[in-house]
């Protein structure tokens, strides 16, 4: 299986996640697709650790500890989501733009 | 005992210090401590009189070095030379000191400055000891100087009165016009003779090591000292002003300190001045003179004090004079026996002051009832100054005369010159004396009898009184004619001088007698009743009263003149320019501050941290409009900027 496959499969997942992050309004879509993104950078580090038949498998390592601090990152990004809902009922980005002048 | 004669000053220089620290804090205010050290002098110098009178020949000379300057191994001295004139000279400073403090305690008695007083004493006398025992002349100008700084403290002792403070400075900065002299003539001799020891410029100068007009003029030089401390012509306006110090102050300066230190530098240094016969000269005129204008002066004063420092200055003349004619022996037998009797005159005059509470004559008179002992020991001292035999000032008073008229005979003018002075001053002071007697002790009383009423002094008054009388009877017999003179053994300047001259003294007797009857009969008696102000006299009169002029010419023809155009020039000085300097400095320094604040300050550092402040201000108002507060929109910038970086990087390569 070629390379590019792969990295046109990863290419396709990051963009579906910028475009989630930028055009999504509900918050909790927004960090699923900040997920989208995270996991297509691990089908990266995957796939060049074989191209490059590294035996050290850095690739995957990293791919690990990116999954590790993903899920810690969703766990606190969920917490702030649902005090958010918990003090104004919406979890709407446009309707939290309050830190401004 | 001559080994240790260097205690006789350290004694009272160490009371000075001792009274001045705990004097205030002893039972009797210190004098206790002053009275016990000059006492402790008068052992030490008893013991070096008679030792030294008994090895009259023998110098003793004994020094340390104090420092060395100089490249040539060039040294100061503090020493001490001990011969027969500095033996005498113990004796008679010492014993009138100790007789002034004893006296002093009842005189002073309740001073606001009675411990100071005591303390000024001790420095006074030890200061003159030091001047006396000194070997060098560096040694002797710090007596000098600390005798005069002495002075003036005591001069001035009652400052809260004008006029004694400034005859205190009129006595301090007339004599240190003749110390220049005196300084001066000290390095002359030095440069001259390559040393200050007196003994070593003495045998220098005796060896001919040293050219006549050289010498002749560190001899004037020195002479200016002398004429200075000692009140001669034209420097003698000082004495009279002294009498403002208390009146045993008076006594002390009079009799044996201060005044004589000048007789005493020119018979110290005689070496060098009997080897300038010009020197010599001058010496003896200016002394002449002195004599007989001071006599005269003495004639007309009306403060008995006033009489006596014009005596006193008269006196001095005397030995000045001696000294110039060559009578060295003569010139300190009349310090010795002249210390005594105007010791006792001037510790009298304080005693009747103490009684009458004053110094006029005019408010004397008729006091010789009330106050027997100060009268007569008052009268013993007046016929001892007048010269009467056989008192002591007969003795010594005959053997200048009798030393002027060798000198004439020996075919110099000057020597008739001063001859005829001394002879003159003989009958002017008999008459002084015989005026000053009767004005205070004879005639009707003049004080007022509602407030004042005499009494004799107390003991420790009359005492010094008593014994001061005793010596001026007895002192003049050490100076017996003949064989019999030990004076003439003990101090002489090369051989003996035997000088007596029957016909002379019974001449000179006769003035003094008639100058006596003369005093006697216009104050006493009043025969012979004159006006002197409307008598054809009065011209003369005017001018004794207006001592010669003197005060007049240096007041007017130096102070003013010198002071005044100092003063306007230092004023000009001080308002045109230092002022003007000032002034300009001040307000060139308020435009620039106000420059600088209001150009500098205000516009352009306000201005600059203003402008900063208002472009920040302005700045963030422009763009905070950026801040939404929306995160996709951040996030949106994010993703575009890191976008525009890597399609940098990959354009680049």
């Amino acid at each position: 299986m070629p390379v590019a496959w792969v990295l046109i499969l990863s290419s396709f997942l990051f963009s579906v996640g910028i475009y989630g992050v930028l055009a999504r309004r509900n918050a909790v879509l927004v960090l699923m697709s900040i997920e989208l993104m995270l996991n297509a950078a691990n089908i990266n580090f995957v796939v060049f650790n074989l191209l490059l038949h590294s035996i050290s498998y850095i690739g995957q390592v990293f791919a690990l500890f990116i999954i590790t601090i993903a899920a810690a990152e969703l766990g606190v990004g969920l917490a702030i989501v649902i005090l958010i809902f918990r003090n104004r009922s919406t979890v709407s980005i446009d309707e939290v733009s309050l830190m401004k002048w | 005992m001559r080994s240790v004669a260097w205690l006789i000053p350290v004694f009272p220089l160490l009371a000075f210090f001792l009274i001045v620290f705990f004097g205030k804090r002893m039972p009797r205010k210190g004098h206790e401590i002053g009275i016990l050290a000059i006492a402790a002098s008068l052992v030490v110098a008893l013991g070096v009189f008679f030792q030294q009178i008994a090895h009259s020949d023998q110098v003793y000379e004994r020094s340390v070095t104090w420092f060395r300057f100089g490249d040539g191994g060039r040294f100061v001295e503090l020493g001490m030379h001990i011969d027969g004139l500095a033996a005498v000279m113990f004796v008679v400073v010492c014993t009138v000191s100790l007789l002034v403090q004893i006296y002093s305690t009842e005189y002073m008695r309740d001073d606001v400055r009675y411990t100071w007083y005591y303390a000024c004493l001790s420095l006074f006398t030890g200061s003159m000891l030091n001047l006396v025992i000194a070997n060098n002349l560096i040694q002797m100008l710090i007596g000098w100087e600390g005798v005069g700084v002495a002075s003036y403290l005591l001069i001035g002792h009652w400052f809260e009165e004008r006029a004694n403070s400034n005859a205190g400075l009129k006595a301090f900065i007339t004599t240190r016009i003749g110390d220049v002299g005196f300084m001066f003539g000290i390095f002359v001799l030095f440069w001259a003779a390559g040393s200050f020891n007196i003994a070593h410029i003495t045998s220098v100068v005796a060896s001919g090591g040293v050219a006549r007009g050289t010498l002749t003029w560190a001899a004037i030089l020195l002479f200016c000292g002398a004429i200075g401390k000692s009140a001669q012509v034209p420097l003698q306006v000082w004495l009279p002003d002294a009498m403002a110090g208390p009146t045993p102050v008076s006594a002390l300066i009079h009799a044996a300190t201060m005044v004589v230190a000048g007789v005493y530098l020119v018979a110290r240094m005689y070496g060098v001045f009997h080897a300038s016969p010009a020197a010599l000269n001058e010496v003896a005129i200016i002394g002449a003179i002195t004599m007989v204008m001071a006599a005269g002066l003495a004639l007309v004063q009306d403060d008995i004090k006033k009489v006596l420092a014009y005596s006193t200055i008269s006196q001095l003349a005397y030995m000045v004079a001696a000294l110039g004619v060559g009578a060295y022996t003569a010139s300190v037998f009349h310090i010795w026996t002249h210390a005594w009797f105007k010791a006792l005159l001037f510790l009298g005059a304080g005693s009747v002051a103490h009684a009458v509470h004053s110094f006029s004559m005019n408010d004397m008179g008729g006091l010789r009832k009330q106050m027997p002992t100060t009268f007569k020991t008052y009268v013993i001292g007046s016929l001892a100054l007048a010269g009467i035999f056989p008192l002591a000032g007969f003795w010594s008073k005959d053997d200048i005369i009798n030393g002027a008229y060798h000198s004439a005979r020996a075919g110099s003018s000057v020597g008739w010159f001063v001859f005829l002075a001394a002879l003159l001053t003989a009958f002017l002071t008999a008459a002084y004396v015989a005026r000053m007697v009767a004005l205070t002790f004879y005639g009707k009383p003049r004080y007022d009898p509602e407030h004042v009423h005499p009494h004799e002094s107390p003991k420790a008054m009359t005492i010094p009184l008593v014994f001061l009388a005793f010596m001026a009877i007895f002192s003049g017999f050490l100076g017996l004619p003949g064989k019999l003179n030990l004076f003439a053994g003990w101090v002489r300047f090369g051989d003996v001088e035997h000088s007596f001259n029957l016909a002379l003294d019974a001449f000179s007797t006769v003035l003094a007698l008639s100058g006596l009857y003369l005093g006697w009969t216009i104050f006493k008696l009043h025969r012979v009743n004159i006006d002197l102000a409307k008598s054809p006299l009065a011209w003369f009169y005017k001018l004794l009263q207006r001592r010669y002029y003197f005060d007049d010419l240096y007041f007017n023809g130096i102070v003013h003149p010198v002071a005044g155009p100092i003063a306007r020039a230092a004023y000009w000085t001080n308002q045109k320019i230092l002022d003007a300097v000032i002034n300009f400095a001040g307000t060139a320094t308020v435009a620039l501050g106000r420059f600088v604040y209001r150009d500098i300050d205000q516009q352009i550092i306000d201005g600059g941290v203003n402008g900063l402040a208002q472009g920040a201000g302005a700045a963030g108002n422009g763009l905070k409009f950026w801040q939404t507060g929306n995160v996709q929109i951040y996030a949106a910038g994010l993703f575009v900027g890191i976008a525009v970086f890597v399609g940098v990087f990959l354009i680049r390569g």
